[in-house]
């Protein structure tokens, strides 16, 4: 097998824009790579990763539209504007909770005590805001943090004593809650003032009309721009750029499916703060995990630890950061939806919280295995399990059929994810 | 074979009575062993002659009882395999330690990432990687694929090109060839001569010994944890080095080939 001789730094040059640059990007010269160019190529390549077990995102995809068609067939309220609100607004919290799953499956590792930790944040901060009568702010802040300490308690005793984190975390379920009714004492059940900031803005704050458009307009904006300065800087150190048309088709649909959602949720109340807050988390996360040296760390820990730790990577850091990043995300979520109930009580992140919040991150897409997932699988792994609840709650079914079908779901989920990774070993994308 | 590499006259490595005991085995006596710049030196032994121990002792993982190592013309001494990198010997284990889930150049830049504006680079770390395996004729196809789906041969390719990365001077390859094909086993040979050519020391360890006939300069003979010869390639047969490794000029090795060739002509 003969290479074509040829310099290594050839200049690309943006020579037109469909047109093939003169010389061959140097990402493109092997002969073995199989070609694919123009719209039937970027098909093919589709479907072959597909067949691989590539799935990525789409079994979550395909089974959301699947959920929807069903409960829009059997309840035509399913899709209607105002349900959607409600489920944008019943997403946000335990999907905060489930970005903080995310990172830790990615290190292939677990945290069963979320659920735990968020019913303490919540205590905390409705104990110190009406019983001590703290400013709203420091009472959410104390909240926060004291996620952020038992996090790091985690990742201490994870490294220095290596404790599987799933024993740790299961003695943190049951600790913590125990230190949740602590803290809420004999009342057990506190009310958060319907006035205070929180609940209005877990509640009653939506975007306006205009300013969601504006929003959509300048992140399809900013994610074009990114692409393109991106595709600029591989054109100059010769390397292949994604065609136009393909980068035109991305930019398009993600602003369509942008608008769409905006434009039917804006019949009704319109995009809730709480559910952009909770995006800007998830995509704050994806670029933390794809664009960042922290999060290259991270994948490459969940990958495999002992290469990590030869490379030089701080593997003791990179555990405690995550174990603390994903209890913090836990306690920010129980704030969340304790501003959504206006309440807190000895129940507050207790029942299925724990587990729709891992669900989600599985369902979504994450791997249990470690080291593949993205921030993203939150998101839609939270609408999948919230829509089954919201679809089955309209029908009158009562929470046991939910569970069971929840239930169900994960099971899916996770099959989808083991036999997908045996394909992928099978064909060498693993 | 011509050997005569026009750099090959400067030590960069060079061990002087290195002892190391493990409880009361006595792992290495008295090992001497030079490698130049531009040399590819093999260290071949049985099992259990002290191979491993040795490079571990170059590689900082441990530290030797007694003797001197001079790198560069100076005396140093080597407490951590951190401290061998910043040194400028790179080590390529067996396990080669790659990350499946990443891709060739996540693994190429694992743990010294290239930054552009506190993200990472991709692009710079994309076209470095295509200079590196271009300079060295690897065969990669993309370095955008997960590791997990190159070849035995790929991989072993990527474990070299990363230790390159950290401008070593001496570079050392634990059995590199072993499980591998015979189409991958030459190209891992015309990488190790790749190195050669960009004027490194480089340790082979190999138990093959046409691989070691084929590309080493000299082999270094353990045998029981102690020195027991150093041939240059040109004037010595696989005989003689098999000899040196069992200690007898009488052996299985010999005895086998010497019954194929009578039974072949008679």
């Amino acid at each position: 097998m003969s290479t074509t001789p040829s310099t290594p730094e050839q200049p690309g040059g943006p020579a037109g824009i469909e047109e093939m640059p003169a010389a061959v990007p140097a990402d493109l010269q092997d002969e073995r790579l199989i070609a694919s160019r123009g719209v039937r190529g970027a098909v093919s390549v589709f479907t072959s990763r597909l067949r691989s077990g590539d799935l990525g995102s789409l079994p979550v995809v395909v089974g959301l539209i699947i959920i929807w068609g069903v409960f829009q067939s059997l309840n035509s309220e399913f899709l209607s504007a105002r349900n959607l609100v409600n489920l944008a607004l019943q997403s946000a919290a335990v999907g905060t909770i489930a970005i903080g799953i995310v990172l830790v499956l990615l290190l292939g590792e677990i945290d069963l005590s979320i659920g735990s930790v968020s019913g303490l944040a919540a205590a905390i901060m409705g104990v110190t805001l009406t019983s001590r009568h703290w400013p709203l702010s420091a009472a959410v802040i104390a909240a926060i943090l004291t996620g952020t300490v038992i996090g790091l308690a985690y990742g201490v005793i994870f490294t220095r004593f290596g404790v599987p984190s799933f024993v740790i975390t299961l003695a943190g379920l049951l600790g913590i809650l125990g230190l949740q009714l602590y803290v809420l004492g004999k009342e057990g059940s506190l009310n958060i003032a319907f006035t205070s900031a929180l609940v209005e803005f877990a509640q009653q704050q939506f975007l306006a009309p205009a300013v969601a458009y504006g929003l959509v307009v300048l992140t399809a904006v900013a994610y074009l721009v990114s692409r393109l300065r991106s595709r600029a800087r591989r054109a100059a150190a010769g390397l292949s750029t994604t065609p136009a048309w393909m980068l035109a088709v991305h930019v398009v649909a993600l602003a369509l499916v942008l608008a769409v959602a905006v434009l039917v949720l804006n019949q009704d109340r319109g995009v809730p703060y709480m559910f952009v807050l909770f995006l800007v988390l998830v995509v704050l996360m994806d670029l933390a995990i794809r664009r960042t040296g922290w999060g290259r760390s991270v994948m490459a820990v969940g990958g495999n630890v002992e290469a990590a730790r030869r490379a030089g990577i701080n593997v003791r850091f990179i555990y405690l950061s995550v174990f603390a990043l994903c209890s913090t995300f836990a306690a920010l979520g129980g704030i969340l939806a304790a501003g959504r109930l206006a309440a807190v009580n000895q129940s507050s992140g207790g029942g299925d919280t724990n587990l729709n919040a891992i669900a989600a991150a599985v369902i979504g897409g994450t791997s249990l295995f470690g080291g593949r997932g993205s921030a993203y699988s939150a998101l839609l792994g939270i609408i999948v399990i919230q829509s089954i609840s919201s679809g089955l709650s309209l029908l009158n079914l009562d929470s046991s059929i939910r569970f069971m079908v929840t239930g169900a779901v994960l099971l899916l989920a996770v099959t989808i994810d083991s036999l997908s990774r045996r394909s992928r070993v099978a064909h060498g994308r693993a | 074979m011509t050997v005569t590499s026009p750099v090959a006259t400067d030590t960069v490595l060079s061990m002087q009575g290195v002892s190391k005991r493990f409880g009361a085995v006595q792992a290495l006596k008295d090992i001497e062993l030079d490698v130049c710049a531009g040399e590819v030196v093999a260290l071949v032994g049985d099992n259990g002659a002290g191979k491993s121990t040795l490079v571990k002792t170059i590689a900082g993982v441990y530290s030797p009882d007694e003797g001197d190592m001079t790198f560069d013309g100076r005396p140093v001494r080597v407490s951590s395999p951190a401290e061998a990198q910043h040194l400028g010997i790179a080590t390529v284990f067996q396990d080669l330690a790659l990350c499946d889930n990443l891709d060739v150049v996540g693994n190429l830049f694992l743990g010294r990432e290239l930054r552009h504006h506190r993200a990472l680079d991709e692009v710079e770390m994309e076209r470095q990687s295509w200079q590196l395996l271009r300079q060295l004729s690897a065969k990669i196809p993309s370095v955008r694929i997960p590791v997990a789906s190159l070849s035995g041969g790929q991989r072993q390719t990527v474990a070299i090109a990363r230790s390159l990365l950290g401008e070593p001077k001496v570079v050392m390859l634990d059995e590199p060839t072993a499980a591998l094909g015979v189409a991958q086993t030459a190209e891992v040979l015309n990488l190790v001569e790749r190195l050669r050519e960009r004027g490194l020391g480089v340790i082979l360890i190999s138990h093959n010994m046409a691989d070691v006939m084929a590309v080493a300069d000299r082999v270094a003979v353990l045998r029981l944890g102690r020195n027991n010869g150093v041939f240059d390639v040109s004037q010595t047969t696989s005989q003689d080095i098999i000899a040196a490794i069992t200690g007898a000029t009488s052996n299985p090795v010999s005895e086998r080939a010497a019954r194929r060739t009578s039974e072949e002509s008679s």
